[in-house]
This record gives structure tokens, sequence and C-alpha cells, in this order.
């Protein structure tokens, strides 16, 4: 018994050994230079949109380095649980791939924010929604709005139908059928799509826009956009919709637009946004609220019409003033030429224009 | 008559009593614990009950509508699992008790019980990335020429990821757990049956189907019944390997098909809030439900048989 | 008088001798595989398509059942062949059943050890946004949470099991019993549901903390505690308790001096086998403590990351470049099964070494 007792007594040493000493080897430092931006400390925590999952790793690395007392979580939950957790109090701030109806606003409530206090919506993150595929051999197809909402609504099921081929001259597109991938959960990223279905391709594509896909059409589930991904990667024939970030390695779909077919670029998105008027030109919208309206119909040329505009939403008054410093330190980052650039490198999306983001820092210093 | 005098009683000793009545809490608390679990699940899924599409964004209309087809998923993802895994497992586990060679019987028990020992997740990683790759040309090709029969009827999945592959996972999960309990049971059927079959001259399978499986039949239908269980509850690896799109349907190869509860729940609930947690509560309580009674009939069933079964 | 029909002896008759020689049965099935691996190869030629191995053996299993059987039906007689079908198939089930095991054994060690280095174990997930990062935080999290749950229910379970072999006798021990057989069937999503739900009701909703996953698991650890210590302080045989009683040591003494250090070798496999049981749960700190990039050493505050929320997050929510989450994914999968089977194999081996030798 002795012996029992001392195995399970050097177990123990061991155990409380190697939880006392191991410190992560990429948390330790503190070398940083101590500048004004690292007094910032405490906690934040941020729910919604999965679609710019990535860019919130990079500016969370980017700002906590900066920020070494800091911690900020992102919880890539969906733009639904991202918006209804900011209204229940349970977050900091929110990602949303679309702006709050004004209606909502109106309705309320939100619980983090100060009574009569205004919502602020900044645009900081632009990205196209690139349509994949998994075909061996081919990397691109140009396929026009009607053609793609056919495809997605089971009309058209093989890839040598005559409606693919005959925009594709000169392409051999095999005899198999087509399996539509698209999100089982609610997401933003589905209702920019199917915004863009509705936009440009009315007549075929009659359901109503909303974060879910209708259920009375076919096609496979995927969870989240890596679902998304890994199912058109691992699948035969497969076609999907997913932030283009995550496309590389798949075959992408260059959409009709006037009438040239254009393929997905940070470049292509950024135009589009910078053509489309504010929603509070049409709406009542707070001094702070920035949301667009993006015009999916266009026909300029060179512009992506399918592309995802997500803002970082936060509360004018905060009803809690601990930690409205770090929000704001933290906005300030998201939308800064470095912020930018440093989640273009990760996630590949487009940067905002300057005169953008002059209205993003007016609108993040009116939080209190 | 003079009256006895009265017992001698023993002195009640501190410790005793405080030894007795820590052992008679503990014992109590799993009383507790188990009522506590009903209760506030109760407590908890109540407002789903009453609430529409309105109050939760999660329910199309109301909560039976949306329960009702992840229930159906559950049980025919299990029973399809049961149907896969038992026949197997009776056979792995008469192959264990009476055909491998003596030493090595139990050397292949404990492998086969390192099945047991991979966590679900690994389990749905390997089922994502490997099983379902590798079944969808078996897919094709029997939509293609059984396509006939209802339940292979088209369009198949092109990825894999249908309710038979998920159904597939689940069997390999519960496997190891009919299995032993199968072992078990075949070991204690008396060896004297044995012998007296194989000294009347009958071949060893006459022997088993004579002897062994008449002697352990209420025990494989506890096992069953336990995998059972076990594949009802099961998490993430149905999580990560359905197509899920929330439709009641009995085909095996296409990419529409009914959820489970508990895939369910861990998918939604990390992005659920408000009433949405409720009425995910809600389902988990008729999860509690269901498994409970499977496994109290599992139980009482092993228990009518207490002095022959030694398998707990 | 009724003639009495004599019933001629049937072909191949056991008592007259007529038995396959030893070596046949190995000799149809080398011939059955290789017939089945010819077929495809020639298959695979024809139609210039990829040599199908599982096919080939499948086909040849199959081959061998019917032949073995058609085979000893001709020469031994009905029931043999009917008993060497059996056998061929109780083997197949076998054969089947380690095709899975050795399926995910070698995808897991393959794709896992791609991220088996330094790195991987001693830094987080803290500003990482691509390659490199590790599963410190997680590994850190995994021990906290499980042994916050093994303090919780090792005590519980283990007197809950003394109650139940020295103490109780009667209805209430039957009940006990029988709940904490049901217990063991509880679905783990459902104990952290539970576990959530009681701390909702105490902090609102939106709370994740470290204890919360701890308690689920332990609900689903207590039974198998309680379950495992019981059948070993059954083993510990009442001459030892009844000698203790005529020395005249009280009860508790005896228990705890006599009883518990007999039987203290299968508590600990007992108890070593709960956690590795619970070590893997998924579902339920998914929930509760769910998960975070940082290192978290307080149980009672903020999200904590845990071993398999962590093969399951690094799998669900990829980023750029994508096999990198995926390389993490599986290392910490190799990381989590080692644990586990190290577990397992030292409980055994405990089991094996120390246990009191009752000549069973």
């Amino acid at each position: 018994m002795k012996t029992s007792v001392s195995i399970k007594a050097a177990a123990i040493g061991g155990i409380a050994l190697l939880a006392l000493t191991s410190c992560a080897a990429n948390e330790g430092g503190t070398a940083e230079t101590t500048d004004a931006a690292s007094s910032l400390s405490g906690s934040l925590v941020g729910v919604g949109a999965s679609s710019m999952g990535a860019a919130q790793e990079a500016w969370i690395a980017g700002f906590q380095t900066a920020n070494p007392d800091t911690t900020v979580n992102y919880d890539p939950a969906g733009s639904g649980a991202g918006r209804e957790t900011f209204q229940q109090g349970g977050s900091n701030f929110a990602g949303s791939d679309r702006a709050f109806k004004v209606d909502e606003i109106t309705a309320g409530p939100f619980e983090a924010c100060a009574a009569d206090s205004g919502i602020i919506e900044l645009p900081i993150y632009v990205s196209p929604i690139a349509v994949i595929f998994n075909l061996d051999g081919v990397d691109s197809i140009d396929l026009d709005a009607a053609t793609i909402a056919k495809i997605f609504r089971g009309e058209i099921t093989n890839w040598n139908d005559p409606a693919i081929a005959e925009q594709n001259q000169g392409l051999e597109l095999p005899d198999l059928t087509i399996n539509p991938v698209h999100r089982s959960d609610e997401s933003g990223t589905t209702e920019n799509f199917v915004e863009y279905l509705s936009a440009a391709a009315g007549d075929v594509w009659t359901d109503e826009v909303s974060g879910d896909w209708p259920t009375a059409l076919g096609g496979e589930a995927a969870q989240g956009t890596s679902g998304v991904v890994d199912t058109v990667t691992n699948g035969v024939g497969t076609i999907g919709y997913a932030d283009a970030s995550r496309a590389e390695g798949l075959g992408t779909v260059a959409v009709k637009v006037g009438e040239e077919y254009v393929p997905y670029s940070p470049e292509a998105a950024a135009a589009v946004v910078d053509a489309s008027p504010m929603a509070s030109e049409t709406e009542e919208r707070g001094a702070g609220d920035l949301a667009i309206v993006l015009d999916r119909a266009t026909d300029a040329s060179g512009v992506y019409p399918i592309v995802l505009v997500s803002y970082a939403i936060a509360c004018e008054t905060y009803a809690d003033p601990a930690g409205v410093d770090l929000v704001k330190g933290y906005l300030n980052y998201i939308a800064s030429e470095e912020g930018q650039a440093v989640a273009q490198e990760s996630a590949g999306n487009a940067p905002i224009s300057d005169t953008l983001r002059e209205k993003v820092v007016a609108a993040i210093d009116l939080i209190s | 008559m003079t009256s006895t005098a009265p017992p001698l009683r023993a002195k009640a000793r501190i410790g005793d009593v405080v030894f007795s009545r820590t052992a008679l809490f503990a014992g109590g608390m799993i009383l507790v614990t188990l009522a506590a679990v009903a209760i506030f699940l109760i407590v908890q899924s109540v407002p789903a009950f009453f609430a529409t599409g309105e109050t939760a964004s999660i329910l199309p209309s109301n909560f039976w509508a949306y329960v009702w087809p992840l229930v159906f998923g559950t049980i025919w993802a299990a029973f399809l699992a049961l149907l896969i895994a038992l026949p197997i497992s009776i056979g792995i586990a008469l192959f264990i008790s009476h055909y491998a060679p003596r030493k090595l019987a139990q050397t292949l028990g404990y492998i086969v019980d390192l099945l047991a020992a991979v966590p679900s997740v690994v389990f749905g990683l390997w089922g994502i990335g490997v099983l379902a790759p590798a079944v969808q040309p078996i897919y094709s090709w029997m939509v293609d020429n059984l396509g006939w029969i209802p339940f292979f009827a088209g369009p198949v999945s092109g990825t894999g990821r249908t309710i038979l592959t998920a159904a597939v996972v689940l069997a390999v999960m519960i496997l190891p757990i009919i299995t032993a309990m199968c072992r078990e049971v075949f070991l204690q059927t008396p060896v004297l049956h044995e012998e007296a079959a194989l000294a009347l001259g009958a071949t060893r399978w006459e022997m088993i189907r004579m002897a062994v499986l008449p002697f352990g039949r209420s025990g494989i239908v506890s096992a069953a019944m336990l995998g059972l269980g076990r594949a009802l509850g099961e998490t993430m690896a149905v999580a990560m390997v359905l197509s899920a799109t929330g439709l009641v349907s009995l085909k095996l190869l296409t990419s529409e098909n009914p959820s489970t509860i508990a895939a369910n729940i861990a998918l939604s609930f990390p992005e659920a809030y408000g009433d949405n947690v409720n009425v995910l509560i809600g389902t988990g309580l008729i999860l509690f439900i269901v498994t409970f009674l499977v496994n109290a009939v599992a139980r009482w069933v092993v228990n009518r048989r207490a002095e022959f079964s030694g398998a707990n | 008088m009724s003639t009495i029909d004599v019933r001629p002896a049937p072909a191949g008759s056991t008592l007259a001798g007529n038995r396959l020689p030893r070596y046949a049965v190995w000799v149809v099935l080398a011939a059955s595989l290789g017939l089945g691996l010819a077929l495809f190869a020639l298959l695979a030629a024809a139609a210039e398509s990829e040599f199908n191995l599982v096919g080939a053996l499948v086909v040849g299993a199959i081959l061998y059942l019917v032949a073995s059987t058609g085979l000893t039906a001709a020469v031994e007689g009905q029931r043999q062949a009917k008993d060497r079908f059996v056998t061929g198939l109780v083997t197949s089930a076998f054969v089947i059943a380690m095709v899975p095991l050795f399926s995910v054994a070698i995808t897991v060690i393959g794709n896992g050890l791609a991220r088996f280095d330094l790195e991987f174990f001693t830094s987080s997930m803290r500003n990482v946004t691509g390659e490199g990062g590790g599963a410190l935080h997680a590994m850190i999290g995994t021990l906290l949470i499980t042994l916050a749950a093994t303090i919780i229910s090792v005590p519980l379970g283990l007197f809950t099991s003394i109650y139940l072999v020295e103490y109780g006798k009667g209805r209430f021990a039957k009940m006990i019993t029988f709940l904490v057989d049901v217990m063991t069937g509880i679905p783990s999503i459902v104990a952290g549901l539970f576990a959530y739900a009681l701390f909702a009701l105490i902090f609102g909703p939106g709370v994740r903390m470290g204890i919360i996953g701890a308690i689920a698991l332990s609900v689903l650890m207590i039974p198998v505690v309680v379950r495992s210590s019981e059948e070993m302080l059954r083993l510990v045989p009442n001459e030892l308790r009844e000698a203790s009683y005529a020395l005249g040591v009280p009860k508790w003494l005896t228990i705890a001096k006599v009883v518990l250090p007999t039987a203290i070798a299968g508590i600990t496999t007992g108890i070593m086998l709960s956690i590795s049981r619970v070590i893997g749960e998924t579902a339920p700190l998914l929930i509760t403590a769910e998960f975070t990039a940082s290192m978290n050493y307080n149980l009672f505050q903020d999200r904590m990351q845990s071993l398999p929320v962590y093969v399951y997050t690094q799998f669900a929510n990829q980023g750029n470049p994508a096999f990198a989450f995926l390389e993490r994914a599986w290392a910490a999968a190799l990381v989590l099964i080692l644990i586990v089977m190290l577990l397992n194999l030292l409980a055994r081996l405990i089991a094996r070494y120390f246990s009191p030798k009752t000549g069973r």
C-alpha cells in the first residue's frame, strides 16, 4: 500500500509542477515598449458573424500584441446570435452581416446601452462572397445570375446543361450531377447571397430574403463557413457559396455584370461599396449609424456585386462606463489602415476606403 | 416472574455516527442529483412549451412542430445503428468467448475495448474526413442500381454525409459496449450445459445455439438496450458528420436528413439566446426522458436475471 | 406391425469418418481471396480504374463463405457445413470490427504527427491567426476541469459505494443502486444542459465558467465511480471485517483502515477509468465552459478551453490557411487519444499488480 501512496504522491506532484510552470510561451512577453495605447486593460467579449472570423482573429492578435493587458474574445456564432446576444446585454459589441433594421432599433431592447442611447453601426469588413465549386481541372466558370439561381433551386441538375455550356464555350464540362451546398445555420452570408439573387434574378428567385436557407429547396446543408468549404472540397460536383477568404484552392464563378463576367477580387468588391448610398439618406437613422444599402443589380463595369458588408455594432452610450475605453480602442484599431491591412493578409477582405474610414472614426468618437 | 434485564446497548461512538451519516448523505445525493436534473430541465423547458415562432426565433411555428423531426431523427439514427451493431457485436462476443484461442481471448477483448476509449470528437473527425468520402462511391452505385427500393432512392448525396454514414459511426461507437456485455453473459453460461451438448455430438454452432444463446437471451436484450441508450444520446459524431436539413425522411442516401436532438443542441446552443435556450433545453428534457426509460427497462431486465448476470 | 424406416446413412456421416483435412479450410480461404484479388485486378485493368482493394477482399470473403460451406456440405454433412459457415461469419464479424479501429488509429496518428512538436505543447492560441500556435491552454483547461470534477465526484461516489456495501440494506439501497445504473445512461449533453440551467438560475443567462463544465462532468463520473468502487468493496473478504470487529475496532475505523486499504488498488483503477471516460467529453464542455484562445487558470471566471472542444473548434471554425487548423485539430486529437489510452493502461496495470490476490 505504501507503494501506491507514493506513486500517487509523485503523480500529484508532477501534475502540480506542470501546472505551475506551464505559462504559454507566447503569452509571457511584456517586452513591448510602453506607450499610451497599452494602458488599456480588461476583457472584451464580442459575438457575431463567422464570415469575419478570420479578420477578427487578426485584429485581436494585433490589438492584444499592442495592448498586452487586454483580452478580446470573439465568438463566431453567427450574425443572428451576435445581434441577439448584443441586445440581451451578453456582449460588448456585435459583429453582424447586416445592419439592424429601423423597426428593430426602435423596438429594442438594447440591454448593454443606456436608456435612450442610439447604436453605432460601423461597416468595417467588406468581403466578396465567392460562389465556389469542385470540378476536376476547372478553375473558373462564367455564369449569370439567373443560371446561378436555377442551380441553387435545383432546376439545373447537371454540369453539362446547355444553359451553363453556352456561357462557357470552349470549356469541357463533365456529365456530373450538381450538388448544391448551403448553410444549415442562420447566416448573414446566406442573406447577402440571397439578396443578390433576388435583386439580379428576381423572376427566378422568388423566395423571401432571410438568413435561413429556404427549406423547400433541396441540397446539402453544412454548418458554418468552414462546413460549406469542407463539404464542397470533399464532395463531388458540389457548388456552394462562402466568404471569399476561404476560397483558396477551389474553383470560383465569374459573375455576369452588364455584358462582362467579373471574377471576385477585393478591388471589385470595394468598388460596389463605394458606389452604394448610405441608409441614412432614405431612413431615420442615428448619427453614428453608418448602414449602407448595397446596389446589387448594378451593371457598372469591373464591379463584383455579390459582396458582404459586415458591421461592428456598439452602443452610443454604454450603461456600464467601465470598458468603454477598451471598446473605442479596439474599434479604432479595426478601422485604422494598419488594422485593415492586417485583416487583408489573413482574411482577404477589401480594405475600406479613406472616405469611409473618416466617417467610421467620427462615429466611434460618439461612443461614451 | 422477574422481567429479564434490559439488553445491553453498545455505546454509539461519534466516529460511527458521523461516518454512517456521511455515507447515507452521499447515497441520498445520488437521489437528489437525479431529481435535480429532472427538475431543472423541466423548469427551464416550461417557457418553451408555450413559445411560438414570434417569441423564439428558432421555432417554425410551435415547439412540437420543431421537436417532432428531431425525435424522429434521433430514434431513426439510433435504430439503424443498433441494427448494424447488434449482429456484429454478438458475433464478436461469440468469437472471443468460444472461438478464439484461450490465450488470446483477453487480449482480443482488450483490443475491442480500445474502440470505447476513442473520444466521440475523434470519431466525428474520422467520419467526416475518412468514412464519408470512402462510402460516397458506394452510395452512388446503390442509388443507381438499387434506387427502386424506397430507402435507397436518390438524389444521392455528393459528399456521403447521410444518415446511414452517421448510423455507421454510431454503430462503431456502441459496438464495444454491447460486445463487452454480451461477452460477460456468454462466459457465464454453465460449463456443464455446454459440455453436455458437446458430449451428445453437437457441433460448436449447435452447442452455442442450444446452450449459450438461450441462456444469454436476456443479457443480449439488455446489452442491446444499453447500446441503444448510448446511441440515442451521442452528440459530437452526429453533429460533425450529418448534413441535417430538418426533413422527416426515410431515405438513407440523400443529403436531406433529420437531425438528432443531441446534435441539434450542440450545434445551436452556442448561438442561442433568450427563449431559444429554453426551446433547446426542452428538447434536452425529451431526450432525457427517452434515454431514462430505455436504460431503466434495460437495467430491470438485467436485474431479473441478477443471480446469473455478473455484468454491470 | 408397421415397418421401421431405416434411414440411409447421410452422405459424409461423421461416425463413418468423412472429414476434410485440417488444412482444407486454409486452402479454400487462400484460393477465394486470391480469386477475389485476381477478379478485381482484371476489372481494374479492363476499365482502367483504380484497383479496389476493399472490394476484392469483400468478394474474396463471400467466395470463401460459399466455397467452404459447399465443400463441407459435400464432404462432411449439413450440420458441419452450418458450423463452418457460422465460424466464418463470426470471424468476419471480428475482422469487421477491427477495420474502423485500425482506420481511426492510422488516420489520427498519420494526421496528428504533423504538429506534434514543442510549439504545440508550449503555446496557446492567443494572437495566433494562421499557422503556429498550440494547445497548451486546452491541456491546462482539461486538467483543471477534470481535476475539479474528480474532486467533486470521488468523495461522493466513494461514500455512496461504502453506504451500499457496508450500511445499506433494504429498499433505499436497492433504489440507489437502480438509480446509479440509470445515471450511467444520461446523455452527456443533458448533463451539460443541467449544469448550465443550474448556474443560469443563479447568475443569469450567458454565464460561462470552467466550474460549470466540471459539475456537468461529475454528473457523468459519479455513477462509474460508484459502480466500480462497489464491486471492489464487495471483493474484500468478510473474514477481514469480522476479524477487525472481533478485535473491538469500531465499524467506521474498520472501513477506513481495513476495508478501504485492501480495496484501494481497485478503487484507484475505477477512478482512473472514470476519468478516462469523461476526459474526452466534448458536448457538455462546449455548452458550459465554451472556448477561448488564451490561457485561463481560473475555474470561476470566464470561458476555458479544453482539449476535446479545442479539436472541435479548430475543425469547425477554420480560418486561413485551412490546413493549419486541421493539423492542429488532428494533433490535439492524437494527444487526447494518447492521454485516454495511457489512463486506461495505467488503470489496468494498477489493477493487475496491486490488487489483493483473491484467487479468482
